[in-house]
């Protein structure tokens, strides 16, 4: 394959995001022996950084970010028409790679979770749909480009560090970039809540099969017999029965607990890459199907209505 | 302010447990039960309350089959004042960019301040609001959890980012923005809403209409196709606690203990 392939690096703080050697291995899934670039808008720091992992880094010198629609302009002015662009599949990727596609006049495909290699010029993809109960193939023309949204974590980083890449400024190629009719004005930190859940040790977490906001009283008196704190998955934060603080997300709160039990979450990838350390994870649903089961340690079929319950009391008298 | 809201009929995820078909070429449609996609509500819910703050209309557009009709009127019991029907059988199997592509033939049509998408749908994919956005040149915000309609030029838009902080941006106007949930609260909608509108007429617009070439579109205009279904594998998946609800309780409650998952 002669197409080349390019993976937009993102960063924060002058440090580059765990993404970034993700994105290496995934092009590395596309076509064993591409030739990689790395693109990185900003900070020199995380162009010496990304060089170690990628043979060649392209640096565009702007502070544009978090302008998506600058630092598209500026990736159209500098990509060939044929590149094969790794965006990472996060709340700027969403924002920037469905319209760069379109501006390259090439094939998107969003949220990748797996990559199977190139059959007679298709490239074979790994999606999933229907909230993560269905996974599909996708089989994506890549003739006149492709920008592929890769999913944060689904692909094991190559930590080696042995690319020993060079830096090539490209600033001059990337036109002007001022921002025209998107102006970006600031970060509204998140409000803290009246409990910080990232540092509990016990998560009674409660999600969309609770049905109703006063059953949270049941998950109240289950958290209160295990000694744990309440959090939620983002339905609950949307219907505004809990405070924002105690969703756990990727568009919430990272926690790090020792147990953490899903009572009525379905376990999409948003809500699951918010949680870390790898905690013992207890799910309960009423659906046998749901994803969570595929990342718990261990489940329960049930109606959490009924079972929650049920459990509390068991706790209080077991305890 | 003219407001156009691009809505999908999905099967509803919380109502259904999804399954692959016989021969893996798509989920399993007897039965499902179907609804608009969640995020789509939040939309026009928020076009209500600025047309309902400043004055204009709020239309709500479909590419689908003529089932798509009832979540149309849905949404215009909700409130919004026109419903748009684009059906063709050369839409079917359209890609993304084909239904950005269809749907922004639609928007030429008319004269539209913003347009609203909902920032997911079932195939959580994402895409069509940023695409239809680069194809008109508007500029476009995704992920959108506040908006601020100061003046008929420019408004500020609020973007939900990781950490649940919030993005401020000012956008020119016309603009497309892919709404979040939780934006608003979605208003009830009863079945008397329903019926009030229940004959409204539709106008349906097929590519002759629109102005579409037949083979831009569909199948025949996508670069990306699914081509088989099945069920996820990750990990080796939970072990299941099965037996009496009793054992089922003495044994969770042993493993919690033995996890730290009781103080």
């Amino acid at each position: 394959m002669a197409q080349q392939i390019f993976a937009y690096i993102a960063h924060k703080d002058g440090k580059a995001d765990d993404t970034a050697l993700e994105l290496e291995v995934a092009a590395r899934k596309i076509d064993a022996d591409a030739s990689v670039t790395a693109i990185v808008v900003g900070s020199d720091a995380v162009c010496d950084e990304v060089a170690a992992s990628y043979k060649e880094v392209w640096k565009i010198r702007s502070d544009a970010y978090p302008n998506a629609e600058v630092i598209r302009k500026a990736l159209v002015s500098i990509l060939p028409a044929d590149a094969i662009v790794l965006v990472p599949h996060d709340t700027f990727g969403m924002d920037l790679a469905p319209g760069l596609s379109i501006k390259l006049d090439s094939a998107f495909v969003a949220d990748v979770v797996g990559l199977e290699g190139i059959e007679d010029g298709n490239l074979k993809i790994v999606r999933q749909e229907y909230s993560g109960m269905a996974s599909t193939h996708v089989s994506c023309d890549i003739s006149g480009g492709a920008v592929i949204n890769i999913r944060p974590g689904a692909f094991q980083p190559d930590e080696s560090k042995g690319a020993g890449g060079s830096v090539v400024d490209k600033t001059g190629d990337a036109g002007d970039l001022s921002e025209t009719t998107r102006r970006f004005l600031e970060v509204v930190e998140a409000e803290a809540g009246d409990v910080d859940i990232t540092k509990s040790e016990i998560l009674v977490s409660v999600g969309r099969g609770i049905e109703d906001q006063d059953n949270l009283e049941i998950i109240n008196e289950l958290a209160e017999a295990v000694g744990g704190d309440v959090s939620c998955s983002r339905p609950i934060v949307d219907a505004k029965w809990l405070e924002k603080a105690r969703q756990v997300g990727t568009s919430g709160q990272t926690v790090k607990p020792k147990v953490y039990l899903a009572l009525g979450i379905s376990g999409s990838f948003q809500h699951m890459g918010g949680i870390k350390g790898a905690p013992y994870i207890v799910a309960v649903n009423k659906n046998a199907k749901a994803p969570i089961f595929q990342m718990a340690d261990l489940g329960v079929v049930a109606d959490i209505l009924e079972f929650v319950p049920e459990l509390a009391e068991k706790v209080n008298e077991m305890k | 302010m003219e407001i156009l809201v691009c809505v999908k009929r999905v099967p509803d995820t919380s109502e259904n447990e999804i399954e692959i078909n016989k021969d893996g070429t798509d989920i399993e449609r007897d039965d499902l039960v179907y609804s608009v996609n969640e995020w789509d509500n939040y939309a026009v819910e928020e076009a209500i309350q600025i047309r309902d703050k400043v004055g204009g209309s709020v239309t709500v557009v479909t590419v689908g089959d003529d089932e798509s009709e009832e979540v149309l009127r849905r949404e215009m019991a909700m409130g919004a004042d026109k419903g748009i029907l684009l059906s063709d059988d050369a839409f079917n199997g359209s890609d993304g960019r084909g239904i950005a592509a269809i749907l922004k033939a639609e928007v030429e049509k008319g004269n539209y301040d913003v347009i609203f998408t909902g920032a997911l749908a079932d195939d959580g994919a994402g895409q069509v609001g940023g695409m239809l956005a680069a194809m008109l040149d508007y500029p476009y915000a995704s992920l959108v959890n506040k908006i601020d309609a100061t003046d008929d030029k420019k408004i500020n838009v609020g973007r939900e980012i990781e950490g649940g902080n919030q993005e401020m941006n000012e956008i020119a106007l016309p603009c497309v923005l892919s709404i979040q949930t939780g934006i608003n609260e979605p208003r009830y909608v009863g079945i008397r809403g329903i019926r009030k509108v229940a004959s409204v007429e539709i106008p349906t617009h097929g590519a002759g209409d629109l102005g579409i070439a037949a083979d831009s579109v569909g199948e025949a205009g996508a670069k990306v196709k699914c081509t088989d279904y099945f069920v996820p594998e990750m990990g080796e998946g939970a072990e299941m606690l099965e037996g009496s609800t009793d054992e089922i309780l003495e044994e969770l409650v042993k493993r919690l203990k033995e996890k730290g998952g009781i103080k």
